[in-house]
């Protein structure tokens, strides 16, 4: 039976059977491959969406838990005229990302966080951010985020 | 990486002595082939590598893959900057996987690194090495090079030649004479009478003429475009998503198709009964591979599940006798039966050890095998249709890739076709010596009659890895009274010496570094840096040890054994400087040092840490300084010196590959943890600049990051760490 759901913004219905993750979902049934694949334990982070507007890592998460759900993935997170949110404007001004991979987990965990604290401490940011980054962009991440959030803090990377 | 360097010794060697040095791009045959692939409509094709449109669009085709280094945006700016070209007019593309655009320079910056520049390769002639390069095919992004040599050798000069064929192309046009025209942003000008020609008008006869040979290159103070921070091309589609990987492949009719192979190395397939994948839903066929086997399903999920099913029946290739703890076993016995493989050093270091009244000093280090751990796993798809392999992925050698799937589909070369797409981090992963994948998608693909796609799980990508080899060294110094290093050896165990990338710096009398070759059958590979993270750590935790039995401070230390005036002492300098060294901090808090030379650049460390209530290690603070020679682009730079930071210290906190009966113990990033935001620490960064030849920056900033981390903990708790990962061992 198929799962009706929302992907950002657009209803949606998952043909897989019920086990099926979120991520491959997302990636093979509608074809969206800003989310990406890296673990499949949620150890990572680097398939990290919003469900109702809450942090979660998709490769973990069954279809069968989304039922009526609106998600958002990386391809949502811009305008509708593909104009960048402040967050990624931030991620290039600070020359955040080196392979890129993560990057899209990365900016969605960072605008759930700053969704919930709009200006975060670093021990906040400690907190939220805990998606694995391999090329170590972790000091950009944190100056990006404290430059959205306006702290006097943030330093330039 | 040593292999390829060898390799080319080899082939280079056979040469010494005749020849005239000359600087020819490609042989005309490659240059007509190159022409032909890249004169699109309205475009000129320059000695292979660059095309100049029409419209003044420049097009440069780089050699190199990008796996996060930012190396085409540098290669961009190396190309704009002699061309005198218009930075929006720009465009780095990936070059064909073809033989024509196999990387010459590259061949000609890894001779050199052997010999040193402009020793006895400058006087190979070009030809000789092209040949030697198109016969490797080798199309590799490694050793720190893609800046030093293929931009400093490589697009400067191209880009300065051409500048000139388009002056004079212009003088002709105008009826000058070429001195008094100027080049700026795309356009030739005749400043005498105001007239001026753009790039594109003038390209198609420009593109007829020889290059010149030796064309001028601009003094570093007209620099425009090298040394400044240009925003990276490739970001932008990495922050909205659609930044597109192998990973990313879509193809009509694609499936998905996962792998186990044989745990144990060297394994190969005994049987398999397909009959419970073949139960899953979506699993279409399980196909049975020499050391794997492969299910082929409509979606990974189902893949997955479908490989989960199996129980495959492997061989253990002999090799179930290899533990972890019986390799250093192993490199013990080398080291006591004394015939090392190779021994490079100075003085006599026998005598040395005898001096009157100096004290010996000996100690023992292990480092732990340890996996590159790239985000994004192996993800290969191919299609074979009409008699033609197409294959999409991220490799770091596309052309040699493209060669590894013909023969694994037993098709000739030119039949196939490899399409780069962006890599999800490398480390020195995905080069060409250990990509089993492109055989198995190569395989696979021959079998199906529509494209697949063929993924690791992470847990597969953990298991199979190319692992930067464990080793082991002894080392042993004799001090004089007044504190000063009177002998040292350095007896090391692993597969290479990797002596020649990583030089010993310090000015000692008498000083021996004997490697110990000791080859097990598990898989290992080029892991960022290669050997210096392992020279770096047996080096320079040493060093810090016979400070502190000196009584002496372990900067201060060092620079009384540095010769006055080097590179290396400044940059130490700087570090001690920059850090603080030497000001207070509170009690259980400790700064340590260290400095690494490789890839000809210099990177000296000061960590500040303490330990966390667990016992395991808290960075709070790296102070980096680097003379790497010119910085191309100072923002990317200090996020290539950042990264690598970040990459030292986590191996030396918590990372290990380890084998139980010849089966790495560790699955995913559970049990092979890396470093996190949380633990990351303050980094400050600093370039010394300098006139030395450029050296390279993917790599160099990391070796000294574990090293001075150890010695950090060491003054901040008396205990001296040895062996890596760090864990609770500096707990009290």
């Amino acid at each position: 039976m198929a799962i009706e759901a929302k992907v950002n913004g657009k209803p949606v219905s998952f043909e897989g059977e019920t086990d099926t993750p979120l991520l491959w979902a997302i990636r093979e049934e509608l074809g969206m491959t800003g989310t990406k694949f890296g673990c499949g334990i949620a150890a990572c982070g680097a398939c990290s969406v919003h469900i109702d507007g809450q942090i979660a890592r998709s490769c973990s998460v069954p279809i069968s838990d989304v039922a009526g759900k609106s998600i958002t993935t990386i391809e949502g997170l811009a305008a509708a005229d593909g104009k960048l949110t402040a967050l990624q404007a931030a991620w290039i001004a600070h020359q955040v990302p080196q392979c890129g991979y993560c990057q899209s987990g990365q900016i969605m965990a960072a605008a759930a966080l700053l969704a919930a604290t709009p200006k975060p401490s670093d021990a906040q940011i400690d907190a939220a951010m805990t998606n694995i980054c391999r090329c170590g962009t972790y000091p950009r991440i944190r100056a990006a985020i404290h430059d959205v959030a306006g702290n006097a803090a943030a330093v330039q990377a | 990486m040593g292999m390829i360097r060898r390799a080319f010794l080899v082939g280079g060697a056979a040469v010494i002595g005749g020849g005239v040095f000359a600087i020819k791009y490609a042989d005309g045959a490659a240059e007509s082939s190159a022409a032909a692939m890249t004169n699109g409509k309205d475009g000129h094709n320059f000695a292979t590598w660059l095309r100049i449109g029409e419209d003044d669009t420049v097009t440069l085709y780089s050699p190199h893959t990008d796996i996060g280094q930012g190396s085409n945006t540098g290669l961009g700016q190396m190309l704009a900057e002699e061309l005198d070209a218009a930075w929006d007019k720009i465009a780095v593309v990936s070059a064909p996987a073809e033989s024509p655009f196999a990387n010459v320079v590259l061949g000609r910056g890894f001779l050199s690194e052997m010999s040193g520049y402009p020793g006895i390769v400058a006087s190979l002639p070009e030809s000789l090495l092209s040949m030697v390069a198109r016969s490797m095919n080798l199309q590799i992004t490694g050793g720190s090079s893609a800046l030093r040599f293929t931009g400093e050798r490589g697009f400067r000069v191209i880009g300065a030649a051409t500048r000139m064929a388009l002056v004079e192309t212009a003088a002709k046009r105008l009826g000058v004479p070429a001195a008094e025209l100027t080049t700026a942003d795309s356009k030739v000008l005749h400043a005498k009478t105001g007239r001026a020609l753009r790039y594109g008008e003038l390209a198609a006869e420009a593109a007829t003429r020889s290059l010149d040979t030796a064309p001028a290159l601009k003094a570093a103070k007209d620099f425009r475009y090298i040394g400044k921070s240009v925003p990276r091309f490739d970001i932008p589609a990495k922050v909205d998503g659609t930044a597109q990987y192998g990973m990313d492949v879509i193809k009509p009719d694609m499936r998905v198709a996962t792998v186990i192979a044989a745990p144990v190395r060297g394994g190969k397939l005994l049987s398999v009964d397909a009959a419970p994948a073949m139960a899953i839903k979506g699993v279409e066929k399980v196909i049975s591979l020499d050391s794997a086997v492969v299910v082929v399903a409509r979606g990974y999920w189902q893949a997955l599940k479908g490989a989960r099913a199996l129980q495959p029946k492997f061989s253990d290739g002999g090799n179930e006798k290899i533990w972890t703890a019986n390799i250093f076993a192993e490199q013990d016995k080398l080291r006591v039966a004394g015939k090392p493989d190779k021994t490079v050093g100075n003085g006599d270091v026998e005598a040395g050890f005898m001096t009157a009244g100096a004290k010996l000093v000996e100690a023992d280090y292990k480092l732990p095998f340890l996996h590159h751990a790239m985000m994004e796993p192996f993800a290969l798809t191919a299609h074979f249709k009409d008699g033609k392999l197409d294959v999409w992925g991220g490799l770091q050698d596309p052309l040699g890739s493209k060669m590894q799937a013909a023969k694994a589909a037993g098709l000739a070369a030119d039949k196939v076709t490899f399409h780069p797409m962006l890599i999800g981090g490398s480390f020195g992963r995905r080069l060409p010596m250990y990509t089993e994948i492109v055989d198995q998608v190569a395989r696979t693909a021959m079998q199906v009659p529509y494209p697949v796609k063929l993924i690791w799980s992470r847990e597969e990508e953990v298991k199979q890895g190319a692992y930067r080899p464990q080793s082991s060294a002894k080392l042993k110094a004799a001090l004089t009274a007044d504190g000063k290093i009177a002998a040292w050896s350095y007896d090391f165990a692993q597969p290479e010496d990797g002596l020649r990338e990583v030089p010993l710096f310090y000015d000692l009398p008498a000083a021996t570094r004997r490697h110990f070759k000791q080859v097990s059958n598990q898989t290992v590979g080029a892991w960022r840096s290669v050997n210096a993270t392992q020279h770096g750590f047996f080096a320079e935790s040493f060093i810090d040890e016979l400070a502190h039995a000196a009584g002496a401070d372990p900067f201060e230390f060092r620079k009384r054994h540095l010769k006055p005036g080097s590179r290396h002492l400044a940059v130490l300098e700087e570090a001690a400087k920059r850090s603080g060294w030497g000001t207070p901090l509170p009690a259980g808090t400790g700064r340590g040092i260290a400095i690494v030379e490789c890839f000809e650049t210099i990177a000296a460390h000061v960590v500040e840490a303490t330990l966390k209530d667990d016992g395991t290690p808290k960075v709070l603070k790296v102070t980096a300084v680097v003379d790497c020679g010119t910085v191309v682009n100072p923002v990317n730079a200090e996020a290539q010196v950042m990264g690598g930071i970040v990459m030292g210290l986590s191996t030396a906190i918590s990372e290990a590959i380890t084998l139980e009966k010849g089966i790495v113990v560790q699955s995913n990033f559970n049990d092979y943890e890396v470093l996190k935001l949380a633990d990351t620490p303050a980094i400050d960064i600093h370039f010394l600049s300098s006139s030395a030849a450029m050296g390279g920056l993917g790599e160099p900033g990391l070796p000294p990051a574990a090293p001075a981390l150890a010695n950090a903990l060491f003054a901040a708790t008396g205990k001296r760490v040895r062996q890596l990962p760090i864990g609770v061992q500096a707990k009290a």
